[in-house]
């Protein structure tokens, strides 16, 4: 059995950062696993525990810089890992439908028996290259689930997935297919010393979409960038840590909002 | 003239809200036809009550009672062949996400998801958040054609009787092809704590760092005689029962104090909270979004602020 597993890296900015042009400048920004995908490795690498010959094999569309990240991945127990990059990919925002093409691309080498995505990353925040994957690789889906039970016999598996106000939708889907992982599925573990340095070793083999034998081009552009103006009026409370809640405490006495 | 096509959501016999704000956000899309696809469950009652607004011809597709993106992909393929619509628009919830990047992929269009603005002079142009709120951006579409989806709440619902063209769409649904099948709901289980039903909710999220830091602020909501509740991540990591989660996959509380500590307000969360009278955030990023729905607010680190404010009610 193999689990292809899509890992992104996501860029959080610090608390005060400054935007150049369309972007955050790269000083203020620090670069991780996207917290979905941290799940969704952790989901196959459960899987692979579970069964015998479970090979699970990571696949990210990112810059050289995104290998660090995706060495955690096979520190937490990815056996293999795929990079797809060229630098004509830089310029421009990635749309979720190009990054689908890319990564179908690699599914149709790889011929996973499915393929665990996150629900979304971090920062883009799309929600939907998973979805768009299944699509463009002919692939059976289900999105945000936070239950999986394969029935490797039967070919499917069972899922629940997390619709709004706590309403969960209970589905079976035939595999081949691809299942956005939302948090909380399960307790991602950390990676150990040994892990760490037996991640080094893996191999993480670079593809260029040429290679694959895709030709995309991003069909969207961000042409701004900027910190939303507050609409709102909030009144701060100022001073040391005694002073404001001495401040909070006293406004929620006289609104009566607290009896204590 | 850009004609657009909505796409209506129900679930469990109820349209949801959203259906309504896709009519609003569709008619701004384009100056021509404005169609309306619902697919699934009650379709004449619910064409019925969505002959709103700026609506031109609604296309009910009998198939199924709930949701299965199989029939929604395979059906919006076929009413998009028949109205050829510049632009597709539909919710960006769970279900919506689960169907709406299999469209566009299908249909060859451009997709943006999660739009707060669109604005057609000129191209699309989509005005849409990044970074986890911190930043907002446009977006520019290359593609003539694109699929949208809207954040919900973002856009009214439209006013007034539409006289719209209800239509039977006959769609021609291959049910070997449908690779899902759903089964059934259920709700989360509720434990002895309705967070609903609280008055005043001190709520913590992961600027709370450790599962031991969890007492804080568990004395400070005991002293306020106040309720505990949190963001997600504190129910992910197990460090309290997902009855205490505030937000879209959690519960919509409106007490009337809401004091949010080391939460970032990300629009999940908000989506749970912003009815809350008066919203306290304490935090220490100054640009954290949740300022920009809060009330009141302290920038400070929650660990030297929670103990204090214990103090003052001890
Ligand atoms: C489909 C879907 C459904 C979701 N449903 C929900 C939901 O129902 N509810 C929900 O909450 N989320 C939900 N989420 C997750 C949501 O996107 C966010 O990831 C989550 O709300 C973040 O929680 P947080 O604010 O606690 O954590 P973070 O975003 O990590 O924020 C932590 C905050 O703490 C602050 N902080 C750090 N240290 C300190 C300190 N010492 N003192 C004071 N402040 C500090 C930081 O500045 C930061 O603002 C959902 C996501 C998806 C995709
Ligand atoms: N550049 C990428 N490389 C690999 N996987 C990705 C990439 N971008 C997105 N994904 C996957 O798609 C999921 C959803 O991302 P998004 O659609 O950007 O919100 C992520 O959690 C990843 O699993």
């Amino acid at each position: 059995m193999k689990i292809l597993v899509t890992v992104t890296e996501v860029a959080e900015p610090d608390d005060e950062f400054e935007i150049q042009g369309q972007s955050i400048e790269d000083r203020y920004l620090t670069y991780d696993l996207n917290e979905w995908d941290d799940y969704a490795v952790e989901e196959a690498v459960q899987v692979s525990e579970e069964y015998d010959d479970v090979e699970v094999v990571s696949v990210t569309v990112g810059p050289e810089r995104a290998e660090e990240t995706v060495r955690q991945a096979l520190a937490k127990g990815v056996d293999r890992a795929i990079r797809v990059w060229d630098d004509d990919l830089g310029g421009d925002l990635l749309d979720p439908g190009t990054t689908a093409e890319l990564l179908a691309g690699v599914v149709e080498e790889e011929e996973p028996d499915f393929v665990f995505s996150g629900v979304q990353s971090g920062d883009m925040a799309f929600g939907a290259t998973g979805v768009a994957l299944a699509e463009a690789a002919g692939l059976e889906w289900a999105a945000v689930i936070n239950d999986f039970e394969l029935d490797p016999d039967a070919g499917s598996a069972s899922v629940r997935r997390e619709l709004e106000g706590g309403v969960e939708e209970l589905t079976d889907v035939a595999l081949p297919a691809v299942f956005t992982i939302q948090t909380g599925i399960n307790e991602p573990r950390y990676a150990s010393l040994r892990g760490i340095r037996r991640a080094q070793q893996k191999p993480l083999d670079v593809e260029t979409p040429t290679d694959l034998g895709v030709n995309v081009e991003s069909t969207l552009s961000l042409s701004s960038l900027e910190v939303p103006e507050t609409g709102s009026d909030v009144t701060y409370f100022e001073g040391s840590a005694d002073e404001t809640a001495a401040e909070l405490a006293a406004f929620l006495r006289e609104q009566k909002r607290v009896e204590a | 003239m850009s004609d657009v096509l909505a796409v209506a959501e129900h679930r469990r016999g109820e349209l949801r809200e959203v259906s309504h704000e896709v009519l609003t956000a569709g008619a701004e899309l384009g100056a021509g036809e404005l169609h309306l696809a619902v697919i699934g469950g009650d379709v004449e009652r619910f064409a019925d009550e969505l002959d709103r607004g700026a609506v031109d011809t609604i296309h009910t597709v009998a198939e199924g009672e709930e949701f299965n993106h199989g029939v929604y992909v395979q059906a919006l393929e076929q009413v998009a062949e028949a109205v050829d619509p510049t632009y597709v628009v539909t919710p960006n919830s769970v279900n919506g996400l689960d169907y709406a990047p299999a469209v566009a992929e299908s249909l060859d269009m451009s997709l943006v998801t999660d739009a707060v603005g669109v604005d057609t002079g000129g191209g699309l142009t989509v005005t849409r958040e990044f970074y986890g709120g911190k930043t907002e951006g446009e977006v520019d579409v290359f593609d003539d054609r694109a699929v949208v989806t809207i954040r919900e709440g973002e856009w009214d619902a439209p006013a007034g009787a539409a006289g719209a063209s209800i239509q039977a769409f006959d769609a021609d649904i291959d049910e070997t092809a449908l690779g899902t099948t759903v089964n059934g709901f259920e709700e989360a289980g509720s434990g002895d704590v309705d967070i609903t039903e609280a008055d005043v909710l001190v709520s913590v999220g992961r600027g709370i760092d450790e599962e031991d830091n969890i007492p804080l602020i568990e004395e400070l909501a005991d002293a306020m005689g106040a309720t505990l509740s949190s963001s997600r991540p504190i129910v992910d990591n197990g460090w309290l029962p997902q009855d205490r989660q505030v937000g879209q996959s959690g519960k919509k509380v409106t007490p009337d104090v809401y004091i949010a500590i080391g939460i970032s307000g990300a629009v999940q969360h908000v989506a749970g909270m912003k009815g809350a009278d008066t919203i306290i955030a304490i935090n220490t990023d100054p640009g954290a979004p949740i300022f920009d729905i809060a009330d009141y607010g302290i920038v400070d680190d929650l660990f030297d602020v929670v103990p204090a404010l214990t103090e003052q009610f001890a």
